[in-house]
């Protein structure tokens, strides 16, 4: 199992790392009550690559992404975003990380309720006093297909179409990664094609790096890769997968914690 | 069902501290008000108890609460017949005299401003209470003219010992005496209430200021053993002369009572309008988070439906929480009332009102007034939202966005529409009443009723405000700008609701500026058109001082003219008049008041010229015979003269020094007109006068201009005490938004980790929270100060002909007023920015 993490986490020639993570731990609470969310973590996400995580619930797979999103501190070990060690940045300069480097979809609420529809997708580079590059803006808004409910506020969208719009925002400032934590979580299985379809035109088309977080077998036979957690620990990796492959892996994986 | 109402009182304490400290202050209000004019009335019972005998004599009319003063005098032949009756065991006759200021070691009067001076003939009296008046404490008696005793107090203020010599302000001839201190002594009931008191050889006070007369003020009686003061009274009424009286002490101690009750009832309405107006503001707040804790409650209630609870028991749930509140509150309120009443007495004695003895007890009847108060403010706040709470359906406990109903604006657009017009017909009335009590008490209520009304409508009103105030920030600030703008904006009600209240207490504070104003523009101008000698020389305190001084400023050089002016108020047919007296050619010579009919020099003893108003009033003409009712007696005057309309002369109806002296009235000066010849140099008259007036610490020499300015001072610290007691509304105001704010934050705690998600720095966190609430604090001031405005221009016209005709309002001032309260939201924001800022990213998105 050990032998495995270790050449998961090694950067492959052919593709830049992204972001990747050494030995990283998490625990939470104390003495009896103490969880290892994530146990040693060595992973690496190459840029240009859709990638789902997968793993049963308790996982660590949130832990995973809200440490490597810059919203949470690890207990022990490194996140590196590109070349950039989180860790000896301070919040500040993290929070501006999080503005102009990552994106992030959550599974719901992901919305300021009283901007519309397009200025929650400016919004990171509105923060920053930015304007969007025209074009880029064009292309995503065509890519997420919302022209038309641009004017709206959230709460005259539909989920699928709030979940895009998040989507739409998390893409716009041209971040270097984006995290999705179950995005397609709470959708129905059209909207959460929409949505899953969306971002992978974003990897093929725009090149863009994404990460998610995913319960489903359909959602991560949109990736190119699929990474298994059990415990705070990668267990298994696929690349390529189908709906198949994934569900045949997962039933693996849950007759070996069986056992 | 107890133990959610328990649990919600633990869970939210911080939130329901604040809304407890609108109870506790506005509580704090009332009950300081009521345990401090309590306290200022046993001091002033004791004065009056300590201070009377069993049977008082005096001239008719001296005897009364309200009596001016006075120079009429009893003949010494009257203390040897009530010597010969057998009903009185002592008979002691003494001599009074006014305005009699001792200066201290620091050469400024002691006292100050407030309380009266008097010079007494020493006496061993008893009063009704079995001690006597005075006591010796340390020294002897005063024998002569060079000696006195002093109040114990007085000396200690003064910083004067046994044996310094001292030096006094009196109204007669010498107008300063150099005298020295032989005794001390202590008034019966403990504190004289700040009022200086010198004693003095009975025949010595008689050649300094009587004349040398062997004549008295008035006289002190004690009954001897078995003899009532009704028996006293009638024995010696059957010895006296014409126009002198008997009053059993009992009678004129409960007729002091009535009188002190009056003003003192004054005072704690006057104080307890601001209580009530705190209480309002405080209302709003507490609506105002009882709203939004059922607001963010509203699925946790649902779910007590869905699981069976009454409508009933949520309604009762919210309400036991308010009663709970209330009583905390009110409990606080009273402790901190007395705490406040003690700042009071720290106030008034700013103004020279001693209370530093006076027992500060907390009466039954504040305690139910207190509790009453602030548990019936909280229980009314509270049910609305409480009523509100118990209309959650079941079905919300199941839905992700809980939508409360709320009234619609328009229902609240046509409620605020009737109060307003009910509060503006109320104001209009209340002009109209007669009754002066009333008529006030009309008025009032119509501006409460116009302000509720107008902040009902507010939501609507503010939207222009609200955009216009967008739309900059958005040009300034961006996206966080643009934020803030739109949170002010998500519930219009609340951040109404939490503008409005600093709307009232500023509304208040703006009608005072522009009426302040007004009055001081009144004055001003007043002044310049009564004021027409070169100078004037007047009393800093306003009490009347010696004619001797008016002699000496004549044999200046270079001194035309020196107007003698006194005042007086008198009656004529039943109604107040001030009456006016001077010496016709001077007044002549040293000013310029247009006489449109007849001529000012036919102003001889008996003779009255009048202003337009009172001949229009009292429907009087040239040659009329009118009578004009002094405390010693009716006076009868014939109309010689009627004054020009523009001619501004500071008295109803003038009449010659000999009609005053006539009239029993002490022959004391209020104001000099002064006018030097042309040939003058004004600075080196200037200086010979200042130099006659260098010992007399009270009276000085003043241009028009600086007397106008002296004048509005008065009027200006009269508004600081206005404006710190509406400071209390303004604080809870403030704490309203802070509280508002933070309840805000609260409930928007998964957005603001949103926003920090995607980038948002603590920083521009904390600017977001503090334009927030600037907007709200920018549109109760803008509103607050435009009603305030409206309210003074009413107020003004109203009272027009009282004397405050000129309208002025101090732009400058209300701007301040505008950028005061946009600072007060950046404050206000401080602790809710700064928890905001700190929320952890994740747990924020995490929250329910
Ligand atoms: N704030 C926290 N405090 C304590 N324990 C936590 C906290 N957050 C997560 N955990 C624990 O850490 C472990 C990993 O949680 P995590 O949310 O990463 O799981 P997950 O894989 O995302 O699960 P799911 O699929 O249900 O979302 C769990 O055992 C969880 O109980
Ligand atoms: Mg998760």
């Amino acid at each position: 199992m050990t032998h495995r993490a270790e050449t998961l986490g090694l950067p492959r020639s052919d593709r830049r790392v992204a972001a990747r993570t050494v030995a990283l731990r998490k625990l939470y609470g104390q003495g009896e009550a103490e969880v290892h969310a994530l146990d040693g973590v060595d992973i690496a996400f190459y840029e240009g690559e859709f990638t789902a995580v997968m793993g049963a619930s308790g996982s660590g797979k949130s832990t995973l992404m809200h440490c490597m999103a810059a919203l949470d501190s690890p207990t022990d070990g490194r996140v590196f975003l590109g070349d950039t060690d989180l860790s000896s940045l301070k919040d500040k300069q993290l929070t501006e990380l999080r503005r102009d480097k990552i994106g992030f979809v959550f599974q719901s609420f992901n919305l300021v309720p009283t901007l519309t529809a397009k200025e929650n997708i400016e919004l990171p580079l509105s923060i920053a006093g930015r304007r969007p590059d025209p074009t880029w803006f064009d292309t995503v808004i065509d890519t997420v297909n919302l022209r038309d409910r641009l004017g709206h506020r959230p709460n005259e969208l539909s989920g699928g179409q709030q979940q895009r719009v998040a989507c739409a925002r998390a893409l716009m400032s041209r971040p270097e990664i984006v995290f999705a934590d179950e995005p397609t979580g709470n959708l129905d299985s059209t909207s959460g094609a929409e949505v899953l379809s969306l971002l992978r035109r974003s990897v093929d088309e725009h090149g863009q790096t994404i990460v998610m977080v995913t319960h489903d077998p359909v959602a991560a036979a949109y990736t190119d890769r699929v990474v298994f957690l059990a415990d705070g620990l990668v267990v298994d990796e696929l690349r390529n997968p189908t709906r198949e492959s994934v569900l045949e892996e997962m039933g693996e994986l849950t007759a070996r914690a069986m056992a | 069902m107890r133990k959610v109402t328990l649990r919600n009182l633990v869970a939210h304490k911080v939130r329901l501290f604040l809304s407890a400290f609108a109870i506790v202050l506005g509580v704090a209000f009332v009950s300081g008000s009521f345990i401090f004019t309590d306290a200022m009335g046993s001091a002033f019972s004791g004065i009056i108890s300590g201070s009377t005998a069993d049977v008082e004599i005096a001239p008719e009319g001296a005897n009364e609460f309200d009596s001016a003063p006075d120079g009429r005098t009893i003949p010494d032949s009257v203390v040897a017949d009530l010597e010969q009756l057998d009903e009185a065991a002592e008979v002691d006759p003494w001599n009074q005299v006014q305005a009699m200021y001792v200066v201290g070691e620091d050469g400024k009067v002691v006292g100050g401003n407030g309380p009266p001076s008097f010079a007494f003939t020493d006496t061993d009296t008893r009063a009704l209470t079995g001690r006597k008046i005075t006591t010796y404490v340390a020294g002897d008696r005063p024998t002569g003219t060079g000696e006195i005793a002093m109040d114990v107090a007085t000396a200690e203020k003064g910083d004067h010992q046994v044996g310094d010599t001292v030096q006094l302000v009196t109204p007669g001839d010498p107008p300063t005496l150099e005298v020295e201190l032989v005794g001390l002594v202590e008034f019966g009931e403990g504190s004289l209430g700040g009022a200086t008191l010198t004693l003095w050889d009975g025949q010595a006070l008689q050649e300094l200021f009587f004349d040398g007369e062997r004549a008295w003020s008035g006289i002190s009686l004690t009954a001897a053993e078995g003899v009532s003061q009704q028996q006293l009274r009638d024995a010696a009424a059957e010895v006296l002369p014409e126009g002198v009286t008997a009053r059993t002490g009992d009678d004129m101690v409960e007729d002091n009572e009535e009188g002190l009750q009056k003003i003192l009832g004054f005072l704690n309405t006057f104080l307890l309008v601001f209580a009530t107006v705190a209480m309002v503001v405080g209302t709003y707040l507490i609506i105002n988070t009882f709203s939004i804790l059922v607001a963010q409650r509203s699925r946790e209630l649902a779910l007590l439906r869905a699981i069976g609870a009454s409508r009933r028991q949520v309604n009762r749930s919210v309400l036991t929480e308010a009663l709970v509140i209330g009583i905390v509150g009110s409990t606080l309120g009273l402790g901190i009332g007395f705490l406040l009443a003690q700042g009071l007495r720290a106030l008034f004695g700013t103004i020279g009102l001693d209370l530093s003895t006076a027992e500060f007890s907390i009466e039954p009847r504040t305690v139910l007034v207190s509790y009453l108060v602030g548990i019936g403010v909280t229980m009314v706040a509270a049910y609305l939202p409480a009523r509100r709470a118990s209309r959650i359906p079941p079905v919300a406990a199941m839905r992700d966005d809980v939508a409360l109903p709320e009234a619609s604006l328009r229902r609240r657009l046509i409620i605020g529409t009737v109060l307003l017009v009910a509060g503006i017909g109320l104001m209009i009335a209340g002009f109209q009443v007669e009754n002066g009590t009333t008529g006030l008490t009309m008025i009032g209520v119509g501006m409460l009723s116009i302000l509720v009304g107008v902040s009902l409508m507010s939501p609507v009103i503010g939207r222009p405000l609200v955009a216009l105030l967008g739309a900059t920030y958005r040009r300034t600030f961006g996206t966080v700008g643009q934020l803030a703008a739109q949170n002010s904006q998500r519930n219009p009600r609340r951040t109404a609701a939490t503008a409005s209240a600093l709307m009232i207490g500023l509304a208040l504070v703006s009608l005072m500026s522009v009426l302040g104003a007004s009055a001081s523009a009144s004055t001003d101008k007043a002044l310049k058109a009564a004021i027409t000698s070169q100078f004037i020389v007047s009393n800093v305190v306003g009490s009347p001082f010696s004619p001797n001084i008016a002699e000496q400023i004549r044999d200046v050089d270079g001194i035309e003219a020196v107007a003698q002016f006194r005042q007086a108020p008198a009656e004529v047919k039943r109604s107040r008049v001030f009456v006016g007296a001077s010496d016709p050619d001077d007044l002549a010579a040293a000013s310029d008041f247009p006489v449109a009919v007849g001529s000012m020099t036919d102003l001889a003893e008996g003779a009255a010229i009048i202003t337009p108003e009172a001949a229009e009033e009292q429907d009087l003409a040239i040659g009329d015979e009118f009578q004009m009712n002094f405390p010693s007696g009716p006076v009868d005057l014939t109309v010689v003269g009627v004054f020009g309309v523009n001619a501004s002369v500071p008295a109803n109806y003038l009449v010659s020094l000999d009609t005053f002296e006539q009239a029993g009235l002490a022959p004391l000066d209020s104001f000099l007109f002064v006018e030097k010849t042309e040939a003058a140099d004004a600075d080196a008259v200037r200086a010979d006068v200042d130099e006659i007036l260098k010992d007399l610490p009270t009276v000085t020499l003043q241009d028009p201009g600086e007397f106008a300015e002296q004048q509005k001072e008065q009027i200006d610290f009269f508004l600081n005490i206005i404006y710190a007691l509406l400071g209390l509304a303004v604080i809870i105001a403030i704490l309203g938004i802070v509280n508002t704010l933070a309840l805000s934050v609260i409930e928007r705690t998964r957005e603001i980790g949103l926003l920090r998600a995607v980038g948002l720095s603590r920083r521009q966190l904390r600017r977001m929270v503090r334009l927030e609430s600037v907007i709200v604090a920018v549109l109760g001031a803008v509103l607050g100060v435009l009603m305030g405005v409206a309210f003074g221009i009413a107020l003004q016209r109203a009272i027009a002909d009282e004397g405050i005709d000129v309208l002025a309002i101090p732009w400058d001032r209300l701007l301040v007023f505008v950028g005061l309260a946009a600072l007060v939201g950046v404050l206000a924001a401080v602790l809710p920015a700064r928890r905001a800022a700190r929320l952890d990213v994740l747990r924020a998105i995490s929250t329910e």
